[in-house]
């Protein structure tokens, strides 16, 4: 009887704990955070070395942009609805964020045709770092971007095999968690490019 | 009753394991021993796969040093390993001793050293160290070191290329690296060193991350960070360095494969090639150098600070002290991890960089120092009046604290911007760096491996090979490394396949020959490690569960600890890693030391002044508690 008493008066403290998959899905978007800083200033340094060409970037980025805002409104209408139990509405705000996705890759893709037409290349003799710099930066978002679709995807299958609801938001929260890093990530992105290119 | 809702703690994966720790399944050949999500299996395949990359990658520094020890030396008798690397004539071929040199660097520096130490170190000491089941993804954890097998594979497939593998240096800094017109190895052998090293990041991240998770989150009650053994924060702080620094190696790296493949500048400018002028314009190879060394100099310390919280572990254990200054420690690391991130430059003195950003960079540098310096004051004072029992591990243990100083006194000596200018380049770094990462770490891995053997095969390894691996391998590299520093001084260029063109270096001919022959000793006495290790795990005298009266979660796990890691309940911890030789401990029934699972109020004589307030404390809280059920 003693024994039990002494045990129970120095119960051990609960240490602090997350989900830990949400969390490694932090640590793996702070790694994807390192990698654009990375690119961002190695443009900054290789721009302050000269030999830069100056260039418009193409209007679409601004379509883009808005597209990838109104996606991530719509994820989060998606997050509430499913926190709601309003499954219907659910389908709804998924399948719209997954489209608007798909769109914003879409567009991108042409926005690159844009500037192909305005003489910025990728390589090749005609091609300036400065513009190298524009092709590598936004398709490393675009293959970040197909990941999310990815994701969006898997979401958005779990959706409509009802496997999604307010009892078990894990797998719709941390697709919302990176769709909105994503937005952000771009974001950040298209203001550096505003205003460095 | 309360107390048996600890193990369940909600969400986590560990929850699954809480259920079935204790059956034994019967699992089927690969999934336990291939496509394994066990920590304690993955931690293995790490560490074997280490070992086997260690003795490549020495074979080739032999390789490479016959060359520059005995410059004049026949070496048909190598033609079934060298093929078409020795020309007609039995010499070496220049390119292919780049190669080596190469090769050598990546393997031991990737491979060896992080995959090898923390893919080994960190997969086994993490969950057993802080009272979990397994890693946070067990599946994570099987993807990590299958990458890293994959980039193994890829890497030892470009020794067997035509043109051969990679000829740049482990750093591979464009244009050599960039043109595969520049040197042979630059054309595929480049393309499947970029590819391997992509898959090894892959693999490093995904370990990372898991074991940053692990530690965050699955601690077992009462293992609070300020209670964690020093191999825990080691590990923990190296897989965050190494998260936020290999993003941006996969970054230069891809700008690289753009480059080469893809015909785009960032690196390269105004070249001209056999009298022609390529076409790319307005490129940086210094950016490159930016870029690669804000990984690679963080990188320097992802190798170290495992090996140096095993050490920390094994120096305390042995010594029967607490280790001195716990929390001065922790702090140390920690400075050293910020510090890393803002030094790299000092690798770029003499790019042309303006001195004045030379100095920001040398004075940053040199503040490294401190947090190293107390460091090792804290080994030594640790050390210090101890009950110093030297098993194997203590004696590589206190190697790497000898190999710490002297290596890191000749840092400090690099640091200086206006010094770095003669010594850039030359033997003095070879010898700087591989005395203070190459053999510290290598010490740390081996102490490690002589330490926790008995945890990982159930067995020990024998004692007396132990020895004499030691003393063999201390004064090996010993009188490998340091006659570099004279020759370094002199002025002799690191990554040149010969001297003899020089009369300056005539003079240092014997001590060449001097230092290939130790070399070739010394890798040589590292077959007696490996005879050890492999007879050991099956014919080794069998293990005691606490063989070196530690304090650590790990020695109250059974001798072999199956799937899930404790049988019963997870132990909680009450007190910190390092209750050795305790005053009044005797009065409580124990020897000289108490483990981290004993509660305070099973240790009242020996317990201090603060740890009766937190007993005092919580027996409060639970007397309300108690209350409050009524
Ligand atoms: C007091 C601390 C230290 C200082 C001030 C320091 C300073 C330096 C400097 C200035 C260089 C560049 C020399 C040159 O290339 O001309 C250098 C090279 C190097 N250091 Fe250190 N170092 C320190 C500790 C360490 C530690 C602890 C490690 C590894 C664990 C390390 C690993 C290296 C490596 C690998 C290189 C050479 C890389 C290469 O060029 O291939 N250093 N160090
Ligand atoms: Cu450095």
């Amino acid at each position: 009887m003693l024994e039990q008493q002494i045990d129970i008066t120095d119960e051990a403290q609960e240490t602090l704990s997350m989900h830990p998959q949400k969390f490694a899905m932090w640590l793996f978007i702070t790694s994807i955070v390192m990698l654009f800083a990375a690119f961002t200033s190695a443009y900054i340094v290789r721009q302050a070395e000269g030999n830069w060409l100056y260039f418009e970037l193409p209007n679409l980025f601004w379509t883009n942009s808005a597209i990838l805002i109104i996606s991530s409104a719509t994820m989060h209408w998606a997050v509430l609805s499913a926190r709601k139990d309003n499954l219907s509405m659910l389908k709804i705000a998924i399948s719209i964020t997954t489209v608007l996705g798909l769109t914003f890759l879409v567009m991108q893709v042409w926005a690159w045709q844009e500037l192909v037409v305005n003489g910025v290349f990728f390589a090749g003799s005609e091609s300036n770092p400065s513009g190298s710099f524009l092709y590598v930066i936004t398709g490393m978002h675009g293959v970040h971007i197909v990941s999310g679709v990815v994701f969006l995807l898997i979401a958005l299958y779990s959706v409509f095999t009802y496997k999604i609801h307010s009892k078990n938001m894990t797998r719709l929260e941390m697709c919302a968690t990176f769709w909105h890093f994503l937005d952000i990530l771009w974001l950040y992105l298209f203001g550096f490019l505003l205003l460095n290119h | 009753m309360a107390t048996e809702t600890n193990l369940t703690q909600g969400v986590s994966l560990d929850h699954h394991h809480d259920d079935h720790g204790h059956e034994h399944h019967e699992e089927s050949f690969i999934s336990k021993y291939i496509f394994s999500e066990d920590h304690k299996m993955i931690a293995k395949q790490f560490l074997i796969t280490g070992i086997i990359w260690a003795f490549f990658g020495g074979a080739m520094s032999v390789i490479f040093r016959l060359q520059l020890g005995f410059p004049d030396m026949e070496l048909s008798f190598l033609k079934p390993f060298l093929g078409h690397w020795l020309d007609s004539a039995g010499k070496l071929d220049p390119n292919y001793y780049l190669a080596l040199v190469t090769m050598h660097g990546t393997i031991m520096v990737f491979f060896v050293l992080t995959a090898g130490l923390s893919g080994t170190f960190s997969n086994f000491l993490i969950p057993l160290q802080i009272g979990a089941r397994d890693m946070a993804s067990g599946f994570m954890n099987m993807l990590s070191y299958w990458f890293f097998f994959a980039a193994s594979v890829v890497m030892f497939s470009s020794l067997f290329l035509e043109t051969g593998p990679a000829m740049g240096g482990w750093v591979v800094y464009p244009p050599l690296s960039a043109l595969p017109e520049a040197v042979p190895g630059s054309g595929a052998g480049m393309t499947y060193w970029l590819i391997s090293m992509a898959l090894f990041i892959i693999s490093t991240l995904l370990g990372g991350i898991n074991y940053i998770t692990t530690v965050i989150n699955m601690r077992t009650k009462g293992l609070s960070f300020s209670r964690l053994p020093l191999t825990i924060w080691a590990f923990f702080l190296t897989a965050i360095i190494g998260l936020l620094s290999f993003p941006v190696l996969f970054a230069a790296a891809l700008l690289l494969i753009f480059d080469r493949s893809f015909g785009t500048s960032f690196y390269l400018s105004e070249i001209y090639m056999n009298g022609e002028a390529l076409h790319n314009q307005g490129g940086s190879a210094i950016l490159y150098q930016h870029l690669f060394w804000f990984l690679g100099h963080p990188e320097v310390y992802i190798v170290l600070l495992p090996a140096l919280g095993i050490t920390s572990e094994i120096i305390a254990t042995n010594s029967r002290k607490p280790i001195f200054g716990y929390r001065a420690m922790i702090g140390s690391m920690i400075g050293i991890a910020i510090l890393s991130f803002i030094v790299w430059a000092h690798h770029m003195f003499v790019t042309g960089m303006n001195p004045f950003l030379g100095s920001i960079f040398m004075f940053l540098t040199l503040i490294i120092a401190v947090p190293s310096a107390v460091k090792a004051f804290n080994y030594i004072t640790t050390l210090w009046r101890g009950n110093i029992i030297f098993t194997p591990a203590m004696l590589f243990s206190i190697g790497l604290v000898s190999v710490f100083i002297s290596g890191g006194v000749t840092g400090i000596i690099l640091g200086n911007n206006a010094l770095d200018i003669q010594l850039h380049d030359t033997y003095f770094v070879v010898a700087h760096f591989h005395i203070v990462m190459g053999s510290a770490s290598f010490f740390g891995f081996m102490a490690g491996v002589y330490h926790w053997f008995p945890k990982m095969y159930g067995r020990m390894m024998d004692e007396k090979l132990g020895y004499i691996h030691f003393w063999l391998t201390f004064v090996g590299i010993y009188l490998v490394f340091f006659p570099m520093h004279y020759i370094g001084i002199a002025g002799f260029p690191r990554r040149y396949y010969s001297h003899t063109s020089f009369d300056a270096f005539s003079t240092f001919t014997d001590l060449n020959m001097f230092i290939s022959a130790a070399a070739i000793v010394t890798f040589l006495g590292q077959a007696i490690f490996a005879f050890n290790f492999v007879w050991s795990i099956f014919r080794g005298r069998r293990a005691p569960e606490n063989p070196w009266n530690s304090n650590t979660l790990e020695w109250t796990t059974p001798v072999s600890p199956g799937h899930g890691n404790w049988p019963g309940k997870i132990p909680h911890v009450y007190r910190w890693a390092y209750d050795y030789s305790k005053p009044n401990a005797d009065k409580d029934g124990f020897g000289d030391f108490i483990p981290q699972n004993v509660p305070l109020s099973k240790t009242p004589h020996s317990n201090l002044e603060h740890e009766n307030e937190i007993m005092n404390e919580q027996h409060v809280e639970d007397d309300l508690k108690i209350n409050d059920h009524k």
